[in-house]
């Protein structure tokens, strides 16, 4: 990541300050899924000039509760500053609701390198009440060690809110997915 | 990129270098950035008790479901219910952020420091009479075939008045919704997978899990009864009048019901609301004063 020092700087619409507070922000990554950037992961959602010269970044939590938001929000005023914008806001954006559909192709290639199962599409659904689904969870990740399809889920829930728990029949190495929401 | 030794110094300079980690004030204000200007014509107190009714649902039911923790059945059952219970508690801070923001405090601020924010205030500082939550989420767990049915009868209606809620007057309450519902599906999914597994396992299963129906049923009249605030925000499209998810609700849960080999016990009779009014048993105040000591006790504690 280049660093531009101390030297106070003021974005302009369109400028080159604006382009590369884009960047910065671009290249912080998630605090728990730290080969992903937030970028990558789908949660920043803009990076814009004000007229007076700030910085304003628009990010979006993934789950609603997840802790790692406050940790974002605090990495990219840190990293702003550093690259010498002294006023910077981040703001929450709430609509459109973040789902797994929105991290990016990149994205899921890191995670896979990273040993994690990237999720497959988002369940969409037709109008009317959400459907009840009483059987075993249908969702099926590759093994992202040995690429084998042959795994198993052994907890709907990981270690954070976004993963479960699966295993390779094949190779035999528990793994965790990113489960599609 | 900040690293692990300034990621606490980020943190402080997010929150006027104060670098003080207590009830709240290393966390972010979860509407930061978020325009809370109350929608026209809409009753800002209205507003604000109807985001407290559906945030303190959350939140304690999120308190509820960390009981288990320690004590559920399997490890990876405590990794569950303390997800799902995250992802509510997660639903109540914006809840309770969105009600403080539409100026509806009650008493918190009075017995609050001036540090604590506003969604904390009302979490720790509220009694129980200030509490808005029905008696389906107030009432105290029982075994885990009762906690699981209570989980399933307030998801279920949860997911209900959200999914309608997306639509809302109020574009917060309606991302709020938006957003609640994805988690939602999957809680009500895990819940009753767990009574369908209960009540269609062995005869002592069966036997409990019914049990823990027959005790939570009743308690759903509390759910379905509309107060005015709802009526009124209901017919302003602000909110979602609680008696038309009625049969949708419970046509849900009578068919997990049937699916697990239970007998699905009576509709509860109509009720006037009780929780929504801040009338509860004593079960909901020894809940707060496990959920509130500490932050009253110490309420300038750092750690």
């Amino acid at each position: 990541m280049s660093r531009t020092g101390r030297t106070k700087r003021r974005a302009e619409a369109d400028g080159p300050g604006i382009a590369d507070a884009r960047a910065v922000a671009a290249a912080v990554v998630d605090p728990e899924l730290p080969m992903l950037t937030l970028a990558d992961l789908g949660v920043l959602r803009d990076v814009r000039a004000e007229p007076d010269g700030t910085v304003v970044v628009e990010i979006t939590p993934t789950y609603t509760g997840c802790p790692a938001v406050g940790v974002m929000r605090a990495d990219l005023l840190h990293v702003l500053h550093s690259a010498g914008f002294p006023d910077v806001e981040v703001r929450t954006v709430l609509a459109p609701p973040w789902t797994t559909n929105w991290i990016t192709e990149a994205g899921r290639r890191a995670l896979a390198a990273a040993g994690i199962a990237p999720p497959g599409p988002a369940p969409l659904r037709a109008d009317g009440p959400v459907p009840l689904d009483l059987g075993p969870t249908r969702r099926t990740a590759d093994c992202p060690l040995c690429g084998s399809a042959d795994t198993e889920q052994t907890s709907e829930f990981g270690a954070t809110a976004c993963t479960a728990l699966r295993r390779c029949r094949e190779c035999r190495e528990p793994f965790e997915h990113l489960k599609e929401i | 990129m900040a690293h692990e030794e300034t990621v606490y110094d980020a943190l402080g300079l997010a929150h006027g270098g104060e670098g003080q980690w207590a009830f709240g004030t290393g966390f972010d204000d979860p509407l930061a950035g978020v325009d809370t200007t109350v929608p026209e014509g809409v009753d800002h107190a209205d507003l604000g008790a109807y985001c407290l009714m559906l945030g303190d649902d959350a939140l304690v039911l999120a308190q509820r479901l960390t009981e288990w923790i320690t004590a559920a059945p399997e490890l990876e059952e405590e990794v569950a219910l303390a997800n799902i219970a995250l992802d509510l508690l997660g639903q109540a801070r914006l809840l309770l952020a969105r009600a403080a923001a539409a100026g509806v405090l009650g008493r918190s601020r009075a017995h609050a420091s001036p540090s604590i924010p506003d969604e904390d205030a009302l979490a720790y500082f509220r009694d129980a009479d200030e509490f808005r939550c029905t008696a389906l989420v107030a009432a105290p767990n029982g075994d885990f075939g009762q906690t699981m049915v209570r989980l399933l009868a307030a998801t279920t209606a949860r997911l209900a008045v959200l999914d309608r809620l997306r639509a809302s007057r109020d574009p917060v309450l309606a991302a709020v919704a938006a957003k609640g519902v994805h988690e939602l599906t999957y809680h009500r999914d895990h819940a009753a997978r767990w009574v369908l597994r209960l009540g269609d396992g062995t005869a002592e299963s069966h036997r409990r899990t019914q049990a823990g129906a027959d005790a939570v049923w009743p308690l759903l009249a509390d759910v379905f009864s509309p107060t005015g605030v709802e009526r009124r925000l209901a017919a302003a499209g602000v909110a979602v009048d609680p008696g038309d998810v009625r049969a949708e609700v419970t046509d849900v849960l009578a068919r997990v019901l049937e699916r697990a080999t239970l007998r699905v016990p009576p509709e509860p009779a109509e009720a006037p609301p009780s929780g929504r009014a801040g009338r509860h048993g004593p079960e909901l105040a020894e809940l707060l004063a496990r959920l509130q000591g500490l932050a009253r006790q110490h309420p300038t504690a750092t750690w």
